[in-house]
């Protein structure tokens, strides 16, 4: 289960907070989505609970955990598919995905064993040793994916996992995660794919300027909401229509 | 320790995969060397092959000159030529057609001559000895000026050597003309010698190497552990590149999400960029043994020497490592890092003196070479190459590598933890 307290990220020379004063709690087995326009707070929040940034205020607990205290076990409880690719171009996908699990203490037959039985269920079998380098969007981020779940975390942060990939390998992602999840996985994943979440998600949180401004399950919430027909109608309802750029 | 391994493998990888990055880490250090003992070797080979062109205006056409241009033919340092009027020698000069001209000014023999045998005559006078000719008002001569021209583009060490060559020339001249004034004043017959002319004092080169055998220094012997270690600093270059594009790439982010220390991390990078190191000297030190010799350059003489040297290439490899990891962390972009390092090498080999020999610096750069790692790797280089010494000698150069190593790895460190301190 995740705890969050009072959250708060103010970046320094920021005028205003990313992420303020939240409170969150996640239960466990959830598939839990944290939607939000651009700069609304999303990737702080996950940065924050995957040791990647400090909050300037609150706290928060994974499964009873904390960085101050227990720093080396929450990181091996957690896994984490950024956005950003965060693959070695030149290395090939085993060899990434070799490294990758080494680092959280995974070796020899059962490491390499896991790696196969990965890339085969994402259609990556064949590309297993070939460079990052040449591979498509959609392969590279189902590669970022089997990354962050290698070591089977109890809880898995994912930052826009299908953004910019085809109907095909958002698919076999989101199955993929289903699958996971099945087997106990908690899920924190943030997108901007309303209707995958809809599909996907047992929960949301809608965040805007680094505020839950409503969460619940997405039947429910849409339920709630007269004129609302789809999480994307009551996303716009209140969030507005205003272009939300942000540098 | 299995992080470490695999973090180790995984930057093998990375350099293995970069081929032209490889080139670069190790071709271009080695073209470096072998351009600049070609230089080096080639301007001593000039000096002593190929004569300097020397316009000589003899507008003495006396015994001096003469003796002059016969000093300056068996030097065999200069190619002489005759000429006849000083503004067009001064011209030609001035244009790089001779690189030096000497102007002989008129009756300097006979006014020498003469001058002498005045003197002669007055000092045995002095002692009431008859001399062989009628006493003579002494003669009003002017000093004469031997004008020495010189290419403007001239260095100012050449002209000093040049300068001190003639001068030691003219002194000779001058002496033995008044040995000859004596002589003839003094000797009952012509055949009898007064004066063993031969020179008293003696110059001689004592090595100060004591029972050990010393090797004479040459442009190898100089030139490959200088840029041996201007090849392994340059290591901080792409490794500093590497950090950064860890950095651009995310996977440093992913790696800081994962339970792996930062020296685990460091660590891999430090074992295979230390390997890089002596990869370089190994390379180095087969041209210089192999390849210089065939390309007509002195053969690196390493008879017996090859561990301690070794020793020097590790510990100035871990200092170069240690500078890499501390630039890669601190630097946001390549932008960042890459020109910096490529300048910071070549300060610290400046400073160092790479270049330069220290004791030829000004005084305050003198102090700030003791600052330099690169500096103390050579001289630990030089100490084992040159002055043949053994381990207990080159002891502080290579603790102070060291130290440098340990004390740029845990700045990285600290700095890494504050950054990103949860």
């Amino acid at each position: 289960m995740i705890e969050i307290n009072q959250l708060s990220k103010k970046y320094k020379g920021a005028d205003h907070f990313s992420v303020h004063n939240m409170d969150l709690r996640i239960g466990e087995g959830e598939i839990f989505g944290l939607l939000g326009p651009n700069g609304a707070g999303k990737t702080t929040l996950i940065s924050i609970l995957c040791s990647l940034l400090k909050p300037t205020s609150g706290s928060f607990s994974i499964n009873g955990l904390n960085y101050a205290s227990n720093k080396k076990e929450l990181k091996q409880l957690i896994g984490i598919v950024p956005q950003e690719y965060a693959l070695y171009p030149s290395l090939t996908a085993f060899e990434n995905l070799v490294y990758f699990g080494s680092m959280y203490g995974l070796k020899g037959k059962s490491l390499k064993d896991d790696i196969a039985e990965h890339l085969n269920t994402l259609g990556l079998s064949d590309f297993a040793h070939r460079p990052i380098k040449t591979f498509s969007g959609g392969m590279k981020r189902r590669v970022n994916l089997i990354s962050g779940i290698l070591h089977r975390p109890q809880v898995l942060f994912l930052d826009e996992p299908t953004v910019g990939v085809d109907v095909q390998s958002r698919n076999a992602i989101i199955e993929h995660l289903e699958q996971l999840n099945a087997q106990g996985t908690t899920i924190v994943y943030t997108s901007h794919h309303l209707n995958e979440a809809e599909q996907f998600c047992t929960r949301v949180a809608i965040i805007d300027r680094g505020k839950v401004i409503c969460k619940g399950a997405p039947k429910t919430l849409i339920a709630q909401h007269r004129n609302a027909e789809h999480l994307e109608d009551l996303f716009l309802a209140l969030t507005g229509k205003a272009l939300r750029d942000h540098a | 320790m299995h992080k470490l391994w695999a973090s180790t493998y995984k930057e093998f990888l990375l350099l293995t995969r970069d081929i032209g990055g490889l080139a670069v880490l190790f071709v271009m250090p080695l073209l470096l060397v072998i351009t600049i003992t070609t230089i080096q070797d080639g301007t001593f080979k000039t000096l002593e092959a190929l004569k300097i062109p020397l316009l000589l205006v003899d507008r003495d056409q006396g015994d001096v000159s003469r003796n002059i241009h016969e000093n300056l033919t068996a030097s065999e340092l200069f190619e002489v030529t005759r000429g006849h009027d000083e503004a067009k020698a001064r011209e030609m000069v001035q244009k790089g057609t001779y690189q030096l001209a000497i102007v002989i000014p008129e009756n300097l023999s006979r006014d020498l001559d003469l001058k002498i045998t005045e003197n002669v005559e007055s000092v045995l006078s002095k002692f009431g000895l008859e001399t062989d000719s009628v006493p003579r008002p002494r003669s009003k001569l002017e000093p004469k000026e031997v004008k020495l021209y010189f290419d403007p583009t001239t260095q100012q060490s050449f002209k000093s050597s040049v300068r001190s060559n003639i001068n030691q020339m003219i002194s000779e001249i001058e002496s033995q003309t008044i040995y000859k004034a004596f002589q003839e004043q003094l000797a009952e017959d012509e055949s009898e010698e007064i004066f063993d002319t031969g020179h008293f004092i003696s110059f001689t080169e004592i090595d100060p190497t004591n029972d050990r055998p010393s090797l004479v220094p040459n442009s190898t012997q100089h030139n490959i552990p200088a840029w041996t270690l201007f090849a392994i600093f340059f290591i901080m270059l792409p490794l500093g590149i590497n950090m950064v594009q860890e950095k651009n790439q995310g996977t440093f982010v992913r790696l800081r999400t994962q339970p792996v220390s930062y020296a685990t991390v460091l660590g891999g990078k430090a074992l295979i960029f230390l390997l890089v190191s002596l990869i370089q000297f190994a390379l180095m030190i087969l041209v210089g043994l192999y390849l210089f010799p065939l390309i007509g350059l002195p053969k690196l003489e390493v008879a017996g020497r090859l561990p301690l040297l070794l020793v020097v290439a590790l510990f100035a490899g871990l200092a170069a490592v240690g500078l890499g990891l501390l630039l890669g962390t601190i630097a946001k972009t390549q932008e960042q890092s890459a020109p910096f390092a490529a300048t910071f090498v070549v300060i610290l080999a400046a400073i160092g003196g790479v270049w330069v020999p220290v004791f030829a610096m000004p005084r305050f750069m003198q102090t700030l070479s003791n600052l330099s790692p690169m500096n103390w790797g050579l001289n630990a280089f030089y100490d084992v190459f040159l002055r043949n010494v053994g381990f207990r000698e080159i002891l502080p150069e290579i603790a102070l590598l060291f130290v440098f190593f340990v004390l740029t790895t845990l700045i990285a460190m600290g700095y890494n933890n504050r950054k990103n301190a949860l």
